[in-house]
């Protein structure tokens, strides 16, 4: 019996750490592979060079730092304010009922293929964005919108989860003082709950950063630096993406340095998204 | 003496569960009653009812009245905000909101329209002042509330309430979370403030009630089973169940 414990005790460790591990391989793969093409272009001319031209072996990277930048901005301000809307209320105005129907249809945007999000952008945003607003139809603007509908879930689920955990005295207490149940959640849940809120945000950046497929088929893929939200642009998933078919030799290594911008990228908004997330813990 | 608040017939219930049977009494104004009772006797939900936080709770029902300065506080016409801000509550357990010191004691007058600094700036003063706090905390208004002990954020609950400019202050159970000696000067607090405010508490300290209050009622299964003046409750109570409760064979 005592035996039988700890077997499967330690097997569930190992298949625990394994996760590690594999996190670790992906680390140790990409750095393996694209390193030294960083290391002989120079760090700062590979992230700061504006010039992608892999035949003339120019491997600057910024014009899809630019391009990514771009994208998770207007993909952020389109699913901000309504992700917090949602958020706000399905968590402090909705009646019970409302909220069992609306919040799993909410999650189930998170399930929809990226694919189809990429789909439903070409025939839905090229043409409305081709005949109001110009231009040929892929453009920031409309990976922004679709982005912005992908990363919704995200930030709205944990918003409403970080509201549900302010303390029900509080909003008692504010109530008991004569305000009414806007002026209770805008003075004190959203401060209270401000930094699960932000973790959220930063989760849904993270998810945008590394969106490819529905970018790839809405955002246009041009390696230019954009100066208008109707331009087309490359991002750093979708260069990777597009260009690992046919790469070889130092252009390979250079798909993978990509790959490693994004990793490092990816991984310090999980540890800020993290750090704030536990913050809140701290001071409740 | 005129009565501040009067509850007539009142009756309330959870769903099914009444948890008010048909209770009467007059609350003294600029004086301090006391509600006292075993756990689930319905005081806190009369209490509740003075300032409609009752309302709160789903499925809740009222019959009878409760009037304030002889108003019918439950009439449509009655504006509730205007009403909580007359009557204000404290709570079991300090619920001090995760501002500054100065913003949760301002919150109540900006809720309200209040937006001048300078008028701000007195109102915190003044109540920090009432509640004995303003020498401790003047220096440290910026801090977060939730850094101070409870027994500091109790009485800055009660600043809270003193700052939109109650009439009324209710108090449920506002030292449960506090040691003896903290407890005392809440106390104390209550009494120096009775001369400007009308108090009801709630407790389930007899002694607490026999030291503060000059009137107390005590409740059993939302029954009112005696109201009179404390000094009278405690020394020669009328009703048997009172007796039982007092002397400590019951409750």
């Amino acid at each position: 019996m005592k035996y039988n414990e700890r077997l499967i005790q330690s097997g569930l460790l190992i298949t625990a750490f394994s996760t590690i591990a594999i996190l670790i391989l992906i680390g140790v793969f990409i750095l393996k592979e694209g390193l030294p093409v960083i290391l002989k272009v120079g760090i700062k001319d590979f992230i700061c060079g504006v010039n992608w031209s892999p035949i003339e072996e120019q491997f600057g990277i910024f014009p899809m730092i630019m391009g990514s930048i771009w994208i998770t901005a207007g993909a952020l301000l389109f699913s901000l304010p309504l992700s917090l809307a949602c958020a706000i209320y399905l968590a402090e105005f909705s009646t019970p009922k409302i909220g069992k129907i609306l919040k799993p249809t909410i999650e189930l945007l998170a399930g929809i293929p990226s694919v189809v999000y990429g789909f439903m952008g070409m025939v839905i945003l090229f043409p409305l964005i081709r005949n109001y607003l110009g231009g040929p139809g892929p453009c920031i603007l409309a990976a922004s919108i679709i982005l912005g509908i992908m990363i919704l879930p995200t930030i709205t689920s944990i918003s409403i989860d970080s509201l549900q955990a302010v303390p029900y005295s509080y909003r008692e207490g504010s109530l008991a003082l004569g305000a009414t149940r806007w002026q209770t959640v805008k003075m004190v849940v959203l401060p209270a709950a401000r930094s699960g809120i932000i973790a959220g945000i930063i989760l849904g950046v993270g998810r945008a950063v590394g969106e490819t497929m529905a970018v790839i088929m809405i955002a246009g893929n041009a390696v230019i630096i954009p100066d208008s939200i109707l331009d087309p642009v490359r991002t750093l998933t979708t260069n990777i993406a597009l260009e690992m078919n046919f790469a070889t030799g130092e252009h390979r290594q250079a798909l993978f340095a990509t790959g490693i911008v994004l990793f490092i990228v990816i991984m310090l908004l999980n540890i800020i998204a993290n750090l704030i997330a536990k913050r809140k813990v701290i001071t409740k | 003496m005129a009565s501040k608040i009067e509850l007539n017939n009142l009756t309330f219930y959870y769903g099914n569960f009444m948890a008010l049977k048909d209770v009467n009494m007059n609350i003294v104004g600029n004086a301090i009653t006391a509600l006292i009772g075993p756990s689930g006797c319905g005081k806190s939900t009369l209490l509740r009812t003075i300032n409609r936080t009752n309302e709160l709770i789903d499925g809740t029902r009222l019959e009878g009245k409760v009037l304030i300065d002889g108003k019918d506080i439950y009439d449509a016409q009655i504006d509730i905000i205007e009403l909580r801000k007359k009557v204000g509550m404290v709570f079991q357990r300090p619920n001090c909101f995760p501002l500054s010191v100065y913003d949760n004691v301002a919150y109540g007058p900006v809720v309200h329209g209040t937006k001048k600094k300078a008028e701000l700036d007195k109102i915190v003063e003044e109540s920090l002042i009432a509640t004995w706090l303003w020498d401790d905390l003047k220096d440290k208004l910026k801090r977060s509330a939730l850094s101070l002990s409870l027994d500091y954020q109790q009485r800055l609950c009660i600043a809270r309430v003193l700052a939109i400019g109650s009439e009324i202050i209710l108090l449920d159970e506002p030292c449960s979370a506090l040691d003896p000696i903290t407890t005392l000067r809440i106390e104390e607090l209550l009494v120096s403030l009775k001369e400007n405010y009308t108090i009801v508490i709630v407790t389930h300290n007899m002694q607490q009630a026999a030291r503060v209050s000059d009137y107390s009622g005590y409740m059993l299964l939302g029954e009112l089973v005696e109201f009179n003046q404390t000094s009278k409750i405690f020394t020669s109570p009328k009703d048997k169940r009172t007796e039982d409760y007092i002397t400590g064979r019951f409750g």
